[in-house]
């Protein structure tokens, strides 16, 4: 027993951020972000805190899956950027949906919604779940180092979810970490410990952009090669590939790689930057209230980023 | 040769047309940015066997295929 998707939901903040906003504040232009990472425009949380896009996000899956919130029986939000390290976003969602199932965080940065996704299957392999409610949000302005321009244009605000429920349509995963700080790095804050020996570092982003690409692609294009063959489709038998909203570059170079037109990939980092574990669900949820997926298409999610780490999975829609 | 199959990967990548390469081509003429640069060497990886890093391609196209034709020696 694994679980099918039975709703999704989005939230993102108000304010929209264009390139020309953000080359009045950095030395950079439209046309260098444009072709270098795929971004126009993104949202930025003013107000809104994770927990507040996780909620929303959570709050319209659940609506469109019909289900209320005592019926779930498991919240994990994946984040990197949850308000506060202690209470966990999940239990704030849990608190103002009114649920009262376990709910915590797990931290895999970009592929956490897909390990989130995983970590719910165990809890319906052992059928300790029946349903479960997923979320990706990510409040990523707050650590990003607005004066770096080669990662400050990259990122943007935002939160995805799904409700999952008891089925059989999670069809084969990966998930993966190659363990290190040498590529990606977002330190945490430091404390004010009298007697710390550690030298303190800005807790921003730190990326290593050529190896993040290489890492990027090699792990997108070899999960799904690999699910593939473990899920005994043909490559070209997926309808609809969902990947991690990275750089578009990410998305075309491995979309050569698989020998698949782009029209199968959902892209939206044009409208949303990378929103890191958001990411996904995001992209799902704008695919699946299109109406575009059909019953019985094959999903393909993947997933990459710091940790290092990256993730997949295939469901039978 | 390696030349040839190096000039379609650039082209491939840099938009520039392949007839207008030439091992003298240097990869600023190219336009050729940091990212463009991964995914040459990747390309490169799969058609010729090498990994090269960044720092090895060189300013010229006949650098790269003198650092490629080092790399498989």
């Amino acid at each position: 027993m694994s679980f099918r998707i039975i709703g999704t939901g989005s939230a993102v903040p108000s304010k929209i951020v264009t390139n020309d906003d953000l080359s009045g504040m950095m030395e950079t232009n439209d046309e260098w972000i444009r072709t270098r990472v795929g971004v126009e425009e993104r949202r930025i949380a003013t107000t809104e805190s994770t927990a507040d896009l996780a909620y929303e996000a959570a709050a319209k899956a659940l609506e469109m899956s019909g289900v209320s919130a005592d019926a779930i029986d498991l919240i994990i939000v994946a984040t990197i950027t949850s308000d506060r390290i202690c209470p966990t976003t999940a239990g704030m969602v849990q608190a103002r949906l009114g649920a009262s199932c376990p709910a915590f965080d797990i931290s895999s940065a970009c592929s956490g919604f897909l390990f989130a996704m995983e970590t719910a299957a165990g809890f319906f392999a052992r059928g300790t779940a029946k349903r479960a409610l997923i979320i990706g949000a990510e409040r990523i302005s707050k650590i990003i180092d607005w004066k770096d321009r080669s990662t400050a244009v990259i990122f943007g605000d935002g939160a995805g979810a799904a409700v999952l429920e008891a089925g059989n349509s999670y069809l084969c995963s990966e998930i993966c970490t190659m363990g290190g700080d040498d590529v990606i790095k977002i330190p945490a804050f430091g404390g004010t410990s009298p007697f710390t020996e550690i030298e303190k570092e800005e807790p921003v982003i730190f990326m290593e952009g050529q190896e993040t690409f290489k890492f990027a692609v090699g792990a997108f294009v070899n999960h799904i090669t690999g699910m593939a063959e473990k899920a005994g489709i043909a490559i070209g038998d997926i309808d609809h590939i969902i990947p991690h909203q990275a750089n578009e570059r990410i998305i075309r170079m491995a979309a050569r790689r698989l020998k698949l037109p782009d029209d199968k990939f959902v892209m939206n980092i044009d409208r949303f930057g990378n929103t890191a574990a958001a990411s996904v669900p995001i992209a799902l949820d704008e695919r699946n209230r299109s109406g575009r997926i059909k019953p019985g298409d094959l999903v393909a999610m993947v997933a990459f980023g710091g940790g290092l780490s990256s993730a997949g999975c295939i469901m039978r829609w | 040769m390696t030349i040839d199959k190096l000039k379609t990967i650039i082209a491939d990548h840099s938009g520039e047309d392949e007839a207008n390469i030439t091992a003298e081509t240097t990869f600023e003429e190219l336009g050729v940015d940091s990212l463009t640069t991964v995914e040459v060497l990747m390309d490169i990886e799969d058609e010729f066997g090498v990994t090269l890093e960044a720092a090895q391609v060189g300013k010229t196209v006949g650098d790269l295929v003198r650092a490629i034709e080092e790399a498989q020696k």
